[in-house]
């Protein structure tokens, strides 16, 4: 199983499917940050671009996610202020520009992402930027990763590592793996040899827990300074993940010091029960129980112009990529 | 979303730095990354640096860009 979105989209574009022989099959895992956010904390971020003087700040992929009723995308058009911003800290300027208005800013992804929000809050705090706050919808790699070892109804002999959160979490962190995992760079050749080193540790003796096929960047201990300062703002806790369920430990929030940064406490945000859009396999895909051409509304109903769940819409997605480059 | 690209810390000045990425120059944060050196070649996310390349992998990667 791939982890990383950013490694789907490099097999699909590659065609690296095609290449492997019958024993060996790939599926994508829970590695896009948008797709495994629960419809429940998209339609609160939605509810927050409603309020008056209020500016939602995100990356490009979550805008066009669709809510139980509408998107960010939909408000936007409506009359609400949402900027895709392409650093944390361009929020800080449009705080200073605009000190009238609210910046929130949604806080999605894992470990290659939430340190860069963990630096921004800290440098607010030192700027004094009162009117800056954080959606936290963080998730972690590792607390997914053994839940879905876990799980019944997963058959995952090995994982294909995602490259950059191991840049900061570092190799040592998946130590609890009782299946081989390598963590792999981003060009076919990287995942083609990951592939193989995954393979040759499958049955093996003596295996080392993980093994670290992209050595340019990920080192055993990854990058100290970085967690320094995200676990200085964020603490661990439970998370809710889509398609998966409650795994103990695998979100972040907000320290008590912290907490005037919290978008959820400052607008007392109260997460509604949502359900997940009707005939969506975005949950097993994400499981990696099933491959997005056996959903049946993949191609059909869903498409990337008209996406139904959000595995289609984040380009990341593996919906969006079995789309764009074909089943293999 | 975790995509993350190599460049090359041309100046620093505090926890800030100017990053060329094959010609296109931004404000980096090393906020995340102490101790960089000018000269060396890091890998920036969402305006921050998160790790120090080899320099030969992020010449490869460079050159990659360049071709697209």
């Amino acid at each position: 199983m791939e982890v990383c979105g950013t490694h789907t989209v490099a097999i699909s574009k590659n065609g690296l499917r095609s290449l492997l022989p019958p024993n060996i099959r790939l599926f994508s895992g829970p590695g896009c940050p948008v797709c495994v956010t629960p419809q429940a904390e998209i339609d609160a971020s939605i509810e927050l671009a409603k309020r008056p003087k209020t500016i939602i700040t995100t990356f490009g992929d979550m805008i066009r996610v669709p809510g139980t009723r509408t998107s960010l995308e939909k408000e936007k058009a409506e009359g609400s202020d949402v900027r895709v911003v392409y650093s944390p800290l361009d929020c800080l300027d449009i705080a200073k520009k605009e000190p009238e208005k609210e910046i929130v800013f949604i806080g999605v992804g894992f470990e290659t992402t939430s340190p860069a929000i963990a630096a921004t809050v800290l440098k607010a705090k030192e700027e004094k930027a009162h009117n800056f706050s954080v959606i936290p919808a963080f998730k972690l790699i590792p607390p997914a990763l053994q839940a879905l070892t876990g799980a019944k109804d997963v058959r995952v002999d090995g994982f294909i590592l995602p490259g950059h959160v191991s840049t900061i979490i570092g190799a040592d962190a998946y130590g609890f793996l009782e299946i081989p995992g390598v963590i792999a760079g981003f060009e076919a050749e990287d995942i083609l040899e990951a592939i193989r080193m995954i393979a040759k540790l499958i049955g093996a003796r003596n295996r080392p827990p993980v093994q670290i096929q992209y050595k340019s960047v990920v080192k055993p201990e990854g990058n100290p300074a970085a967690l320094k300062v995200l676990y200085e703002v964020f603490e661990p806790s439970d998370s809710n993940w889509r398609g998966i369920g409650t795994i103990k430990g695998s979100g972040l929030v907000f320290r008590d010091k912290y907490r005037d940064f919290d978008a959820l406490k400052k607008f007392d945000v109260k997460m509604r029960s949502a359900k997940e859009p009707a005939g969506c396999s975005c949950g097993s895909i994400l499981k990696g129980v099933k491959t997005p051409p056996e959903c049946k509304l993949f191609g059909k109903k869903c498409t990337p112009e008209y996406p139904v769940g959000p595995c289609m819409v984040s380009s990341e997605g593996a919906c969006s990529a079995y789309y764009k480059y074909g089943n293999n | 979303m975790c995509l993350a690209i190599p460049g090359k810390v041309e100046s620093i000045s505090g926890d800030s730095s100017e990053v060329n990425f094959s010609g296109l120059k931004r404000t980096v944060s090393l906020k995340l990354l102490p101790g960089v050196k000018t000269g060396d070649y890091v890998l920036v996310h969402a305006g921050f640096a998160i790790q120090t390349v080899d320099k030969h992998a992020a010449k490869k990667t460079l050159k990659l860009f360049k071709g697209l």
